[in-house]
């Protein structure tokens, strides 16, 4: 017998389940007046610093259909690449998101400030991105991804260069679509299927 | 001794991600593998929430819905735990965020259309911080039981959803907390999605009466464990990726 070493393991995750806005948004889910202020309404407050953009998709499961119930939440650092709580970040971005899918178009939309990049305590450079964790029903663990920019420079960025199959780099990059519009849909399995990370 | 990268994740202890019995998952599951890095510092810092985010009766779903008018119909609780890291240090304000269906199995969601009422007084959902020594609580009634169409006949067990925030992006977590000794748990096939059998029995909150009141309300426990982080021995060293 050797030593034990004292590490516990993490909760195993369960599905968010079809009902997670009732938790997290509880306006969407029909409850307006749950709380006195639901979180993460918007990642920017007035007077944000930076382009402000729209990001609008779908997400879509392996038979192509669009997903109505998934929540996204976003993070994401400040025009000048600091996050937020970091020491010189923007006071007005707060940089977190909560979004779900418009019944209607079955689209989310993400009204935010273009980040800028990132530099890593090593020297390197994150191009600039927005990180993305999505749950739903049938999605038995939250998954992680990011958004690139295809009008940003992204050749230096540790996790784009890390992807083997580079045709699947482009399932992480939002496509300008003229006055700030972005087009970044999100596949969840099957051809076309989103880079997903574990980091 | 700062703080260094976040253990990576151990997906043993994690539901599979593709599993038929849980119809849903089979086309939501996906099919390439993740593409595994060391954390960032986009997944080390994140959101923090505090106090001022949070109203009076947050933690009280007993009666949170009608703002302390009247009270929830069900079987009252106590739940608390704490919420500690892997290396077993409690993690301080970690934002709890919980929902769940009334004592009769029906949700308070525009989507829910399950026979069984709503409760006028209740509306299933709260949310806490956790304090300097990471434990939490809140009050509610018990959730019952409802029907969801998968296979023929399924029934969930009685649960609550949990989603937890500590302060790094990268330990978000959204998990189900069971009551212990439910016969359902063991048909639930969302529950099965677990595989390790000591990891889906820690979902199972055991019944505390140290914490019950008496002539008041029974207490269960749930500890909940999120990702820890590396410490940064030799900060000098630029840490690969
Ligand atoms: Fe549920």
């Amino acid at each position: 017998m050797v030593q034990k070493l004292t590490q516990w393991r993490e909760t195993p995750s369960q599905t968010a389940g079809p009902y997670v806005h009732l938790g997290l948004m509880p306006t969407w889910a029909g409850n307006a007046g749950a709380y006195e202020k639901e979180l993460g309404q918007s990642p920017i407050a007035e007077g944000a610093k930076g382009e402000v953009i729209e990001i609008a998709g779908q997400v879509l499961d392996g038979t192509g259909w669009p997903l109505r119930d998934a929540l996204i939440e976003s993070w994401q650092a400040d025009a000048a690449g600091r996050f937020p709580g970091t020491e010189g970040a923007d006071p007005a971005v707060s940089g977190f998101c909560r979004f779900a899918i418009d019944p209607e178009s079955a689209e989310f939309t993400l009204r935010t400030v273009k980040p800028g990049a990132v530099s890593l305590p090593d020297g390197r450079v994150q191009s600039p991105h927005i990180a993305l964790w999505i749950v739903a029903r049938g999605i038995n663990m939250g998954l992680q991804t990011r958004i690139y920019f295809e009008d940003a420079d992204r050749d230096a960025d540790p996790v784009l260069s890390r992807i083997e199959q580079r045709d699947r780099v482009e399932t992480l990059i939002a496509k300008p679509q003229g006055d700030g519009r972005y087009r970044f849909d999100i596949r969840l399995q099957g051809p076309g299927e989103t880079v997903f990370l574990d980091m | 001794m700062s703080q260094g990268r976040l253990i990576p994740r151990d997906r043993s202890a994690h539901p599979v991600a593709y599993d038929p019995q849980y119809k849903t998952s089979v086309t939501r599951s996906p099919s390439l593998p993740l593409l595994s890095l060391e954390s960032t510092p986009t997944e080390e810092t994140g959101p923090r929430f505090g106090h001022s985010d949070l109203g009076a009766l947050d933690h009280d779903l007993i009666r949170n819905w009608t703002k302390g008018k009247a009270e929830a119909i069900g079987e009252r609780i106590l739940v608390h735990g704490r919420v500690t890291d892997e290396t077993g240090r409690g993690i301080p304000g970690a934002l709890v965020e919980v929902w769940q269906a009334n004592a009769g199995g029906r949700y308070r969601h525009k989507k829910d259309g399950y026979l069984a009422p709503l409760d006028p007084n209740f509306g299933g959902a709260g949310r806490c911080l956790s304090d300097e020594s990471g434990a939490y609580a809140f009050f509610t009634i018990k959730p019952g039981a409802y029907p969801w169409p998968n296979r023929g006949n399924d029934w969930r067990p009685a649960h609550i959803h949990f989603a937890l925030s500590g302060p790094c992006f990268g330990q978000r977590l959204i998990t189900q907390m069971y009551f212990e000794g439910d016969p359902l748990i063991h048909r639930c096939p969302i529950a099965a999605t677990v595989k390790d059998r000591g990891q889906l029995d820690s979902l199972m909150a055991p019944l505390d009466m140290s914490q019950a009141r008496p002539l008041d309300h029974l207490a269960y426990r749930f500890d909940i464990v999120l990702r820890g982080r590396r410490q940064a021995w030799f900060e000098n060293r630029p840490e690969g990726m």
